[in-house]
C-alpha cells in the first residue's frame, strides 16, 4: 500500500498574530514554522497504515526551499519518500495549489508509483479554505470522504469514519481513495532522535510546479478587533476561593 | 439568482443554514435578484415551512431514491443541476463540514472559485468580495473572487439567524437530477451511537478546561469534580489531548471544539491563540495559572494567580460549603 500525505507549511504563532507591514502575511521573523495538527496526525496514520500493511509513505509539499524542513520531520517520523515543489514563497491559491499537487501525483505515478491512498488535513492551518483534498480526488477522478476520524483497510476497501451530532458516520469506498483527517484520528508519535538524523541525510525529491492562474485572490489580511477590557485580579492561592465562588454567584452558575 | 443550499440530516435542519440565510437574503435584495434554497432529498421536505419563515420564496427540492441518506457528491451534482438552468450568481452553504465538502466538490466540478467561512460579502457586476477567516479565525482575510459563479460558505455561530416570514407559501421546484456513475460512490452507509455521557463540551454552560499545567490523567479529576458540582463539561488544550490525557474530542480551540458557555474556567493552559479562539464564545473566563505573566492572564475576564492544585479544591471545598 503506497499513501501519499501532503503537508503546507506555516508559521507557529504563539500567543500573538503579527502582521507584515504590507498586510500581506503573518510577520514570521521570529517565529518557527509547523504543520497543521491534522497534517501531522496525517503523517502518523500513513507511519502506521504503512506498519500494518507494508508499502510505502510519500510526504509532499508545495511551498518555499526551507518547507524541506516539514518533509524532514514526516521522514525523521518514519515516512519513506518526500518531494518539494518549490513555489519561491508565493502563497498560491486553493486551485493552483491542487493543479500542482495532481500534476506531482500524475509525474510519480509515471516514475513507478501509484497511490493506494491520499491523505490531507481537513482543512490547512493558515488559509482554511477546506477544499484542496477534495479538488485533487476530483481531478484525479478519485473517491474522497472529508473529516476522518477513523480509518481502516481491508483489501481494497476502506472504511472511514467521521463524527456527527450524536456519534459517527460511517462510508465505505473503494482504494484508491482520497481522506481529509482531522486531528484525533490518532497521537502522533515523537520522532526518535535516529530518525532524525537518519532524515537529515535523506534526499528530497524535486518536481518543478506549473502555476496554473487561481480564482481566489487575497487582497490583505487583518487582525480581528479584540474587546481588551484587561482582566480583573482576584488575587493569589487558595485563599481566593470564596471570591472566586462569589464571582460564580454573580455569573449564576451556583 | 442566489442559491442556498440548506443543509439537514434526514429531515434534521442544521441551524448554521438559518444563520447563512441571512446573508442570503441581503445577498438577493442587495443585487436585486431572485433567492431560492436548494434542498436535497425527499426528506428536505418537512424543512420547506420553516424556509418560509426565513423568507425564502422558492425551494428547489432535488429527489431521487438513492438521495435517503447523504451523498456529498450527489449533493454537488444536484446543485450543479440548478446552475445548469438558471442564472446563477452565488451559491451559499453553512461553513460546517457539510457545507465545505459539497462546496469543495462543486467547486471542483464546475471550476469555480470557493471562499470558506466569510462573514462579509460584498457583490457588484464585476466581482465578488468577502472577508473570511483564516486560523479559525484568529485572523481576517479581504479576498476577491474570480469567477462564472461564487461559492461561498458563511462562518458558522457569528451572524445571527433572522426570522423575516414571508407573506405567501414557498413555491416548491421540485426536480430529479441525472447524476454521473460518480455521484454515490461515497455515501453514508452506517452510523454507530455514542452512548451519551454526560452534558456536551458544545453546549455547557459552564466549561472547565486544564492544559499542561494539570500534569496528567490524574490531575483532571479534581476539575471533574468541580465540573459536577456546576453541572458543567470538561475541556482541555491540544497538550493535554496530545499527552492522551484527555480524548481530542474534549480539546478545545481551532483543531478542537469551539466553545460558548457563560463561564470558562482556563486551568493551567497559557492562552495561545488556536486555544483562544475555541473560547471566544464564552461570556466570561476565569484563568488560573502561576504565572501572572502568562498570556492568558490578558486575554481572561478574571484571574487567580496560583497553582491550580491547589486553588481548584479550594473552590471545590467553596462551592460544596456554599451548596450546602
Ligand atoms: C494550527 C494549530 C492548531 C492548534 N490547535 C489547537 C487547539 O485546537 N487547541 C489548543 O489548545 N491548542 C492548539 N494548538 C496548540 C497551541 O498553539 C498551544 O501549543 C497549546 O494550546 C498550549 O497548551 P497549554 O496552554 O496547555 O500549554 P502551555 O502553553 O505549555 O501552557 C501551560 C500553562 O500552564 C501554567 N502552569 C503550569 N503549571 C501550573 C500549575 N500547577 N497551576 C497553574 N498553572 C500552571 C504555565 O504557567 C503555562 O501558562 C494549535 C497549534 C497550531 C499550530
Ligand atoms: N501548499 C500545500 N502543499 C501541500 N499540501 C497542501 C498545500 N496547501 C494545502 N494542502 C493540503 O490540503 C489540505 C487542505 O487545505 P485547504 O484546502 O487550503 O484548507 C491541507 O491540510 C493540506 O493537506
Amino acid at each position: 500500500m503506497n499513501i501519499l500525505v501532503c503537508v503546507k507549511r506555516v508559521p507557529d504563532t504563539g500567543a500573538k498574530m503579527i502582521l507584515t507591514a504590507d498586510n500581506q502575511a503573518v510577520d514570521s521573523k521570529n517565529l518557527g514554522f509547523t504543520v497543521s495538527p491534522h497534517e501531522e496526525c496525517a503523517e502518523e496514520e500513513a507511519v502506521r497504515q504503512v506498519e500494518e500493511h507494508g508499502g510505502s509513505s510519500w510526504i509532499l509539499t508545495l511551498g518555499p526551499e526551507e518547507a524541506g524542513e516539514q518533509l524532514q520531520e514526516g521522514l525523521a517520523l518514519g515516512m519513506d519518500e518526500a518531494v518539494l515543489l518549490n513555489n519561491n514563497g508565493e502563497e498560491w491559491d486553493p486551485r493552483s495549489t491542487s493543479l500542482a499537487i495532481t500534476e506531482a501525483v500524475q509525474k510519480i505515478a509515471e516514475e513507478g508509483t501509484s497511490f493506494d491512498v491520499l491523505l490531507f488535513g481537513n482543512e490547512a492551518a493558515d488559509s482554511g479554505d477546506f477544499q484542496v483534498g477534495v479538488r485533487v480526488a476530483n481531478a484525479l477522478d478519485l473517491p474522497v470522504v472529508t473529516g476522518v476520524k477513523d480509518l481502516s483497510f481491508t483489501g481494497d476497501t476502506a472504511v472511514a469514519k467521521r463524527e456527527s451530532s450524536d456519534g459517527w458516520e460511517v462510508y465505505q469506498v473503494p482504494l484508491p481513495a482520497v481522506f481529509t483527517v482531522k486531528e484525533g484520528i490518532n497521537i502522533p508519535r515523537y520522532p526518535s532522535l535516529r530518525g532524525r538524523m537518519q532524515a537529515r541525510r535523506q534526499e528530497i525529491k524535486r518536481i518543478t510546479p506549473k502555476k496554473q492562474p487561481g480564482g481566489l485572490k487575497k487582497i490583505r489580511l487583518r487582525i480581528p478587533e479584540e474587546e481588551d477590557g484587561g482582566a480583573e485580579v482576584l488575587g493569589e492561592g487558595p485563599e481566593v476561593s470564596s471570591k472566586v465562588v462569589d464571582l460564580f454567584q454573580d455569573i449564576g452558575v451556583v | 439568482m442566489i442559491i442556498a443550499i440548506i443543509e439537514h440530516d434526514r429531515g434534521t435542519l442544521h441551524n448554521a443554514s438559518l444563520e447563512m440565510l441571512t446573508v442570503a437574503r441581503a445577498l438577493a435584495a442587495d443585487r436585486d435578484t431572485s433567492l431560492a434554497a436548494l434542498l436535497i432529498g425527499e426528506s428536505g421536505r418537512e424543512i420547506v415551512k420553516t424556509l418560509g419563515a426565513y423568507g425564502v420564496p422558492v425551494a428547489y427540492l432535488a429527489v431521487d431514491d438513492s438521495l435517503e441518506d447523504y451523498a456529498p457528491r450527489a449533493w454537488a451534482e444536484s446543485a450543479l443541476a440548478v446552475m445548469d438552468q438558471e442564472n446563477v450568481e452565488v451559491v451559499l452553504a453553512a461553513g460546517t463540514d457539510r457545507g465545505h465538502e459539497v462546496l469543495a466538490h462543486v467547486a471542483s466540478l464546475a471550476d469555480l472559485p470557493l471562499a470558506a467561512n466569510c462573514l462579509e460579502v460584498k457583490l457588484d457586476d464585476e466581482r465578488c468580495r468577502v472577508t473570511r477567516q483564516r486560523w479559525g479565525g484568529s485572523l481576517l482575510e479581504e479576498a476577491e473572487l474570480r469567477g462564472e459563479t461564487y461559492l461561498l460558505s458563511i462562518a458558522p455561530h457569528l451572524i445571527p439567524a433572522e426570522e423575516t416570514p414571508l407573506d405567501g407559501e414557498v413555491e416548491i421546484r421540485e426536480f430529479q437530477p441525472s447524476f454521473s456513475d460518480r455521484a454515490f460512490r461515497v455515501q453514508v452507509t452506517g452510523r454507530e451511537q455514542d452512548e451519551k455521557a454526560g452534558i456536551s463540551l458544545t453546549d455547557a454552560r459552564v466549561v472547565i478546561g486544564g492544559g499542561r499545567g494539570v500534569g496528567g490523567a490524574e490531575g483532571f479529576t479534581a476539575l471533574e469534580e468541580l465540573a459536577d458540582l456546576l453541572d458543567g463539561a470538561v475541556g482541555g488544550s491540544r497538550v493535554a489531548t496530545n499527552n492522551g490525557w484527555r480524548p481530542h474530542k474534549d480539546q478545545i480551540g481551532q483543531t478542537g471544539n469551539r466553545i460558548a458557555p457563560d463561564l470558562y474556567i482556563a486551568c493551567g493552559i497559557s492562552g495561545a491563540i488556536q486555544h483562544m479562539v475555541g473560547c471566544q464564545g464564552a461570556k466570561n473566563i476565569l484563568a488560573i495559572n502561576t504565572d501572572p505573566q502568562a498570556p492568558i492572564m490578558e486575554k481572561a475576564d478574571y484571574v487567580v494567580v496560583g497553582d491550580l492544585h491547589e486553588v481548584v479544591p479550594a473552590i471545590v471545598d467553596e462551592v460544596k460549603q456554599r451548596k450546602r
